[in-house]
């Protein structure tokens, strides 16, 4: 186990170290770069003020000479220094990183474990009506655009019946502490977590319904019936752990995605989150920040995926260890 | 009078509703309240002399201020300074500041502090303050409460330029001989404005509380503002709808969502307070590219395109039909201009004229539309203008991209045709020459004159203008250029835009000088519920 722990994690370094140059490049490729775009926004701007926050932002080096440094920053674990936000871009990230986590950990938790129930529900109630109404709503809810499905709970829950707050993370103002303000955190996550939770367990749902009527048509579950085994055990021992693997694998996939995708929902309940960060950064050219959010998510996405293998070894037996 | 009592009742009742908004004015402001507002974007630092983004300016004009600030006729007004003259030749302009003035971390303000923004720190960081203050010979304080400014020449816009956005008074004990950008203080402003920042969480809200030793005696009314961030438009509105923000400005709702939202009973709407900025908005047209390099192909475009359909159905009625480079509000506009008014018939003769003729398709010239990536809105006129000029046998091929990529393109060249607005500042000489003035033709520079546009008499007239001390002449003179650049097209003016600032009934006088909420809101009061 070791072994295959250390070798996963060889290979890790060198995808990230990849990551790294090529989320440089691309970022350097898009047109315009942070100080085009103050100069923008201030609404009158000079030749001499563009080049002053060039030479600040250091763009005023050669591309490879950036490449340099901030390569060897990363190396020595520095994330760099937001310029325009005046702020090392570790201590932004970190800021922003607990919102995001609770959102998406919450979403992934209730995607994952609300998918597999409903999928294994419909699939043993096969082409009875709680299949087709489990089916159908899945697919209502992987076609809806998250974004409109946000605004729709909002207008509900929020503004028709008042029961929840439409945006942000607690109540501004409210001057809350220890339970009390936990209690409203949790009122702030009810409707972001339920959108983009609601997508991702359509996916799982759906997976772990078609997942699981293939495992049920096999022999051993076939024999395990004719063994006269309760339903109840065939579905939990002999169903479900083998139409969980797939569904294990694009989990440990969606996990990192989750992080992507919760950008659409951190800006509508302007949740202030990694993905918020992300999406002012790409419009903003925030370069190091950007860099930063791309190296953080990629080492996340290549943890989640290593922990994935890891799971498959221990719910699998089959799966050999990488000798 | 069939039935006197009900008369009577009619009466009193038309009376007592005509005399509400005097009641509701007359109300005495009552402190303690807390106002919050949406911001968007999130500012990227609060110090007003190192950004001048809107939103920055939203936020710290509550904690910077400057010598002046302007009535909504743009006729100045005091606010660090108490008085002010301009000598008889217009090259001496002395300012007497208000007593008792402190920075927020306890020192006091002087004369100095004057001297070292207006020589030192704004030149250094500031294009707009760094173009005025080019023009002083010299800029000295007599005594700790007076600063005399002495120009090379007469420039009678210069009064003009004493707003906070402009020229912020900046602390020198704080900056001398440090890195300004650098400098760790700009984490946390010191102004002598009313409110000083008390937190700010990035990307959830800022918030500012009441200066205790605001140098406006009983002032601020408000005990703090909360400024929150809510990136998405649709989520703003309901924000604004269901209580949870006090107020709104500039683009902060789409202009769909500004009638409906206007009617509610708990929010009201105005568009007062943008006559310092007068936005203008217009297409770009890049001159030097065929066919726009022909004057008759802009006058085409300017027939061809209906600008009440762009202002209804697009705007949905925010704004007025532009007549040229002056803005309505601006000081020396003149409507006596050559008049554009929807007429394709004659688009189609002007571009007859020039030899366009359609060819199998219909086509009779092909560009392309760069709109501003500035939401939806934006793009709709990008998509209308399309429409309208296909209807005269111009083919207009969209283009794509983000705001950092189109601020790329309009600085060096790179587009046919696009969308802007730019701010005119109050003066022609300050906001509106810039754009026309073949002096201003500088690649890579945005907002500068980047059609390429070059008309030796009106750089003539603009130059003559801006150093002209006698009001009527300086009117003659903008009243001729006015006549002579509409005549030209450089750029297709569609409106006057007009931003609207929804707020809560409850809040007070908020928005009561040119610059509106970009104000300190000394005098601003939120009514207990």
């Amino acid at each position: 186990m070791l072994r295959f722990l250390l070798n996963r994690l060889a290979k890790a370094a060198v995808v990230l170290g990849v990551v790294v140059v090529l989320n440089f490049l691309l970022i350097h490729a898009a047109p315009g770069d942070p100080a085009t775009v103050m100069a923008g926004e201030a609404g009158a701007a000079d030749q001499m003020f563009v080049d002053q926050l060039r030479k600040q932002f250091g763009l005023d080096r050669p591309l490879h000479v950036q490449l340099g440094t901030y390569v060897s920053h990363i190396l020595q674990g520095d994330l760099g220094f937001s310029f325009r936000q005046q702020r090392p871009v570790a201590d932004l990230l970190l800021d922003r990183l607990p919102a995001t986590v609770v959102l998406t950990l919450s979403a992934f938790t209730l995607a994952l474990a609300g998918g597999i129930a409903l999928g294994l529900l419909a699939a043993v109630n096969v082409g009875k009506w709680a299949d087709s109404a489990i089916t159908v709503v899945a697919l209502l809810s992987y076609a809806t655009p998250i974004y409109w499905v946000g605004l729709m709970l909002v207008l509900v829950f929020s503004v028709n019946l008042g029961w929840l707050p439409a945006f942000g993370y607690e109540s501004i103002g409210a001057g809350h502490a220890g339970l009390a303000r936990m209690g409203d955190i949790a009122r702030h996550m009810i409707l972001p977590v339920a959108t983009l939770g609601l997508f991702y367990m359509a996916v799982y749902t759906r997976m772990t319904r078609a997942s699981a009527l293939e495992v049920s048509s096999m022999d051993f579950v076939k024999t395990a019936r004719a063994k006269g085994q309760s339903e109840w055990r065939i579905v939990t021992r002999h169903v479900l752990r083998n139409a969980i693997l797939p569904v294990l694998t694009v989990a440990g996939v969606q996990a990192g995605q989750l992080i992507g995708g919760s950008i659409l929902v951190e800006t509508v309940f302007a949740w202030p989150g990694l993905g918020r960060l992300t999406f002012d950064a790409v419009l903003q050219r925030d370069y190091q920040v950007l860099l930063g959010v791309f190296f953080v998510t990629s080492v996340l996405v290549v943890a989640f995926n290593i922990v994935t293998d890891v799971l498959y070894v221990l719910v699998d037996p089959r799966v050999e260890i990488a000798k | 009078m069939r039935d006197p009592v009900r008369f009577l009742r009619r009466v009193a009742v038309a009376a007592a509703l005509a005399c509400a908004p005097l009641a509701a004015h007359a109300e005495t402001p009552v402190k303690g309240g807390t106002l919050t507002a949406i911001i968007q974007p999130e500012p990227p630092m609060l110090v007003m002399g190192l950004n001048q983004q809107a939103p920055t300016q939203t936020v710290a004009g509550k904690i910077y201020e400057s010598l002046l600030t302007y009535n909504f006729d743009l006729s100045p007004r005091p606010s660090l300074a108490k008085s002010w003259e301009v000598s008889a030749d217009g090259l001496t302009y002395t300012f007497r500041l208000q007593e008792g003035v402190k920075w927020h971390d306890g020192a006091p303000f002087s004369a100095e502090d004057v001297l070292f923004s207006f020589k030192t720190f704004l030149p250094e960081t500031h294009p707009r303050a760094r173009a005025l203050f080019g023009r002083a010979e010299s800029i000295e304080a007599p005594d700790a409460a007076t600063v005399v400014i002495k120009l090379k020449e007469p420039f009678p816009a210069f009064l003009q330029a004493f707003e906070v956005s402009t020229t912020p008074i900046m602390p020198k004990h704080v900056y001398e001989g440090t890195d300004f950008r650098a400098n760790p203080k700009n984490a946390t402003p010191i102004g002598t404005g009313p409110f000083m920042l008390d937190k700010w969480e990035k990307g959830s809200y800022i918030r500012l509380v009441a200066n205790p030793h605001y140098w406006q005696a009983g002032k601020p009314y408000l005990k703090d503002i909360y400024f929150k961030i809510i990136p998405d438009a649709a989520s703003r509105a309901l924000a604004l709808e269901n209580g949870d923000v006090m107020q709104s400005q500039y683009n902060d709702i789409e202009p769909f969502d500004v009638a409906r939202l206007a009617k509610l009973p708990n929010l009201t709407m105005t568009k007062k307070g943008y006559e310092f900025v007068a936005p203008l908005m217009w297409l770009e047209l890049n001159t030097r590219v065929a066919p726009l390099d022909d004057k008759r192909f802009r006058q085409a475009m300017m027939f061809a395109i209906d600008r009440e359909f762009v202002r209804d159905k697009i705007w949905f009625g925010l704004g007025r039909v532009a007549t040229g480079p002056i803005n309505s509000v601006t000081k020396y506009y003149d409507p006596n201009v050559p008049k554009y008014p929807y007429d394709p018939k004659k688009a189609i003769a002007l571009l007859d004229e020039m030899g366009l003729k359609p060819g199998a398709n219909g086509v009779r010239a092909t560009i392309k539309f760069l709109p501003l990536p500035y939401g939806e809105t934006w793009q709709r006129l990008g998509e209308y203008v399309k429409q309208a000029l296909g209807k005269v046998g111009v083919a207009v091929e969209l283009e794509s991209t983000d705001a950092a990529g189109w601020g790329k393109r309009e600085a060096n060249w790179d587009f046919d045709v696009t969308g802007n607005f730019l701010y005119q500042y109050a003066d022609p000489s300050i906001g509106v020459s810039r754009t026309y003035l073949s002096s201003n033709i500088r690649k890579g520079v945005m907002f500068s004159n980047t059609m390429g546009y070059a008309n030796p008499e009106v750089d003539r007239l603009f130059e003559a203008a801006a150093k002209e001390n006698d009001a009527a002449k300086r009117q003659e003179m903008y009243s001729q250029v006015q006549k002579l650049i509409v005549e030209d097209v450089p750029v297709a003016w569609m409106l006057e835009m007009e931003f609207p600032t929804l707020l809560n009934t409850r809040v007070h006088d908020a928005v009561t000088t040119a610059i509106g909420v970009n104000e300190t809101y000394a005098d601003a009061w939120v009514s207990p519920k």
